[in-house]
Parts: C-alpha cells; structure tokens; sequence
C-alpha cells in the first residue's frame, strides 16, 4: 500500500478566509485511513471550516484539499456530488428532514442516487435503523424524536449509502450520559464493522480519549498539537495543556480583547 | 457630506434584485422533471393551494357581498341597477380577483414557504441535502416555484366563482334583482379572452412572482429566529408591492 492510500483526507498549505477574518493560515492535516480521528480545538478555531473544505461546501483561497486521490478544491458540481456519495456527514444537531418519517429520512439518499427497488430500500433502511437501535422508531417524526435519537436517525442516514468516510460534526454536544455512551459506542462500532474513516470534530476532551486513535487541536489558525489521545494529554505546551485540561485561562484568555477597565469606567464618568 | 449612504441604499436594492434574478435563472437551469420531482409538485401545490381555500373562499365571498353592495347603491340612484353584475364580473375578472386572491396568496402561503427554507436553513437541512449530493435547488426551489405557478390560477377562479356566489346573494335574493337580467348581463358584458383570460393571465404571472419572491426570502434568509422573521415580513411587502406594479404594466398592455 502506498503512502498516500493510507491517508484518506489531506489538506496541504490550506489558508481561508471568511467574513474578512482568516480562518486557517498555511494549514497542514493529514487524516489516516480506516482510523477514527479527533479534530478538536476551542469555538471558532475552524473545525466545521476542516470539515466544510474536505466536503468541498468551501473552497480554500490557498492550497489543496485532497480525498484520497482526488483533488477537492478543483472539481466541479457534478464530480463533487459523485464524490460526495461516497462522504457521509452526522451535522450538528441532525439536521433531519422535519417533514419526513425517521424511515424516510434515511431512505432519502438511497431513493435519490440508487434504482434499488421500494422492498430493498425498505430492506437497507430497517438495517441501518437496526443499526443505531431504532428500527422501532420508524415510523416518528423528528419533533417526536429526543436529541439524543435525532443524531442516532441522521448517523443512520449519513450511513444509508455505506461512505468511505464519515464526519461527526459536535456529535456529543447537549447529549444526558446515556445517549453520549451509546454515540460513543456507535461511532466506534460502525469504523470498526465497515472499516470506514471516522472524523471526530468536537471539543469534548474525555470523550476523544474514549473513542479516537488519533487527535489534533486547532488553534490559532493552525494545527498546534498532533497524536494519540495519551500523547496530547501528556502535552507540556501551554495552549494544548490549556485545552485537554480545560483550564479557563492561559495563552486563550478569559476576556474578550477590551480596553482597561479602570480607563473604561472613568471615560464613563467623565461622560456622565 | 458623505455620499456613500444614498448610493448605497440606492444600490443595495438592484442588487438584491440582481441576486434574486441569479437566483430564479439558477433554479431554472437546473430544472428537471422526474416522478418523484412531480410528486413534490403535487405536495407543494397541496400545501400553497388547497391550505389557502379557506381564506380565499371567505375573501371572496364578502368581497363579492360588499362590491355589489356598493355598487348596487350608487347604481340604483342612477336607474342602472340592472348593470350591478356587469361592474361585479368585470371588476373581479380584470382586476379585484387576481390582485387580491396573490396578496393573499402572499399572506398565507408565501410567509409559510418563505418560513419554511428559512428554517430549513438555520436548522442545517438545505446544507444536509448539499452534502447528500441531492441539489436543493431541484429539491426545494422548484417544486415550490412551480406550485405557485399552478396554484394560484386555480385559487383566482375558486376566488371569482365565490365572490360571484357573494354578488348574487346580495342582488338577487337580498335586494330581489331578477336573476335572468343578473345572468345575462354578466354574460353579454364578459369577454371569454380578453376579460376571463386576461385576468388567468395575470394570476399567472402574480404566482410566479409570489412564488419565486417567497422562495428567494426564505433561501437568502439569515440562519436566525429573527433573520427568519423579517424574510417572512419582506414576502409580504416585497409581493404586494411587485403584484400591483405588474397589475398596472399588465392591465396597460391589455387595454
């Protein structure tokens, strides 16, 4: 097997900007094939923004976003919809089809890009619903659906066309412990039965040291820290030990950058 | 003074239009027709149709009660009661039922459509079907385009057959006009093409704007409750406006 086979996501000297602010800067990432990978970092340090350019929703301003051996950055809408069945995406917070069944939610895909007939498709759905434990739940709409079980219906559904790779977008967020384990114990399962690349974008520390083979944190524009779960939590510089241990100040400060607060409060008075 | 304020708001406006434009050349380009594609026609005809017979039936109603209300007691003191359904069918053909029956197309189904893409927006699901490769310009947009194009014709008619239903129970059976002079006048002083069919003309075009205004606010909406909000109100206010400026081109070229 060749280098670059093992490797199924690649960015390479990626800089983006977005609204005016640069988002990632001469951005370096290489994502193992067959793995589950953590990208972590602090809110608004671009994580969706990795996720975003490896589907190809955005287009870097500078350098190469490679899946497998295909160049991202380059294609055009209908190779990108090609490559992208082969892409699975667990958003945020589901971001199920409210006006659609659980059953017909995940069927979606399979009715949109196969000629599978009605009785197979019913077939695959049931399967993948088996899959997250909620066959049973076929026939709710997601309003009747908890968060927890939404994630689980749009995991179904992100795997209804079996992808060579799957992004979980903050998949612990808002989860009670329960459906935290058993997303936990899903993600893991689905890489370990299908063999797919799973990529982990989240802030969640512990949970990353439970799931991932392999972590990295983005943080000022950039990859700071990269390794096993151990290595980044045995870390000695001080942005990725600030990170792992969830200490409120450090190289991230606390406050919002401001002016002094004694000046503040006397500019005020001088108003007044 | 700086001179950057008005240009921009001079400019901010075309080039909202011009977006709006892309926008609807866009979802035409990629326009194609499937049976699944027709289904969701069907759907979406049904949610911007069907759910606004109730208010339209009633509009209609009253509309046509208080025309020939109006109408009836200025003609009678002309002598000339037995035009009443003359004025109602041509007023309600050439003008009142298409003008009215889009703004409260506007009102009902527009805000609901325009609602609805905003929502799917903000809760992720338009960037959900990006990512499936299913382009939710075939999926979302021109199902909803088309439906208005359908629907509102078809809510026009309902709207003019109702208000109609309206003026005869005000002339005949309140104010005891005789139904045969009712009939015959309207009949004798309606022509097929240019009064029956100028106004489906209009309803035409009134649900392609409707429709493509609705679906262009939701799309641009920004991803928040209150982004949402204000696309719905500017439906609203964008279509009134647009269906009574192409009301007067329309009626101007069909004079």
């Amino acid at each position: 097997m060749t280098e670059s086979s093992t490797i199924a996501i690649s960015l390479k000297d990626v800089t983006i900007r977005l609204g005016g602010r640069t988002i990632l800067e001469d951005f370096n990432l290489e994502i193992p094939a067959g793995r589950v990978t953590a990208v972590m970092g602090p809110s608004g340090a671009g994580k969706t923004t990795v996720l975003r350019l490896a589907t190809g929703q955005l287009r870097p301003d500078h350098g190469e976003v490679w899946i497998g051996d295909t160049r991202v950055d380059r294609l055009d809408g209908k190779s990108l919809g090609r490559l992208r069945r082969d892409i699975g995406v667990l958003l945020q917070n589901g971001a199920l089809f409210t006006d659609l069944t659980s059953f017909d939610n995940v069927a979606l895909p399979l009715r949109e890009h196969t000629k599978l007939s009605e009785s197979l498709i019913r077939r695959l759905v049931l399967m993948k619903l088996e899959m997250v434990g909620l066959r049973g739940a076929a026939d709710l709409y997601p309003a009747e659906l908890s968060g927890g079980m939404k994630r689980r219906i749009a995991t179904a559904r992100a795997m209804a066309l079996d992808p060579k790779i799957v992004f979980y977008d903050e998949p612990f967020a808002g989860l009670d412990p329960i459906s935290l384990g058993v997303s936990l114990r899903l993600i893991r399962d689905i890489n370990g039965a299908l063999g797919t690349t799973s990529v982990v974008i989240t802030h969640d520390v512990r949970e990353v040291a439970r799931l991932a083979d392999h972590a990295c944190i983005i943080a000022d524009r950039r990859i700071i820290a990269t390794g096993t779960p151990d290595e980044l939590a045995a870390s000695e510089d001080p942005l990725v030990r600030q990170f792992m241990q969830g200490e409120p100040d450090g190289p991230v400060p606390f406050h919002y950058p401001a002016r002094d607060l004694d000046e503040e409060l006397l500019l005020q008075e001088a108003d007044s | 003074m700086s001179t950057a304020a008005p240009r921009t708001a001079l400019t901010a406006p075309v080039r909202e239009l011009g977006r709006a434009v892309l926008f609807l050349l866009t979802a035409f380009s990629r326009m194609r027709f499937g049976r699944r594609q027709f289904a969701e026609i069907l759907r979406q005809v049904y949610f911007a149709g069907v759910r606004s017979l109730v208010i339209i039936v009633i509009s209609g109603f009253f509309v046509g009660l208080v025309l020939t209300l109006q109408t009836y007691d200025t003609l009678t003191r002309f002598g000339a009661a037995d035009a009443v359904s003359t004025v109602l069918a041509l007023s309600l053909f050439r003008e009142l039922g298409p003008v009215l029956a889009a703004l409260l197309f506007a009102g009902r189904a527009g805000t609901s459509i325009t609602a609805e893409i905003g929502l799917m927006r903000a809760t992720e699901q338009l960037d959900a079907l990006d990512l499936m490769a299913i382009d939710p310009m075939e999926r979302i947009v021109q199902p909803r385009l088309l439906a208005g194009l359908i629907a509102l014709p078809a809510l026009v008619l309902i709207f003019n057959v109702t208000a109609i239903v309206g003026g005869v129970f005000f002339a005949v059976f309140l104010m005891g006009s005789d139904p045969i002079t009712f009939w015959s006048n309207m009949q004798s002083s309606v022509e097929l093409v240019r009064d029956f069919g100028g106004g489906l003309l209009k309803a035409v075009c009134f649900g392609f704007v409707a429709a493509w205004l609705a679906v262009w606010f939701g799309w641009s909406a920004r991803p928040t409750s209150e982004g949402v909000a204000l696309a719905t109100t500017q439906t609203v206010i964008a279509t009134a406006i647009a269906v009574l400026i192409l009301d007067f081109i329309l009626s101007a070229f069909m004079l």
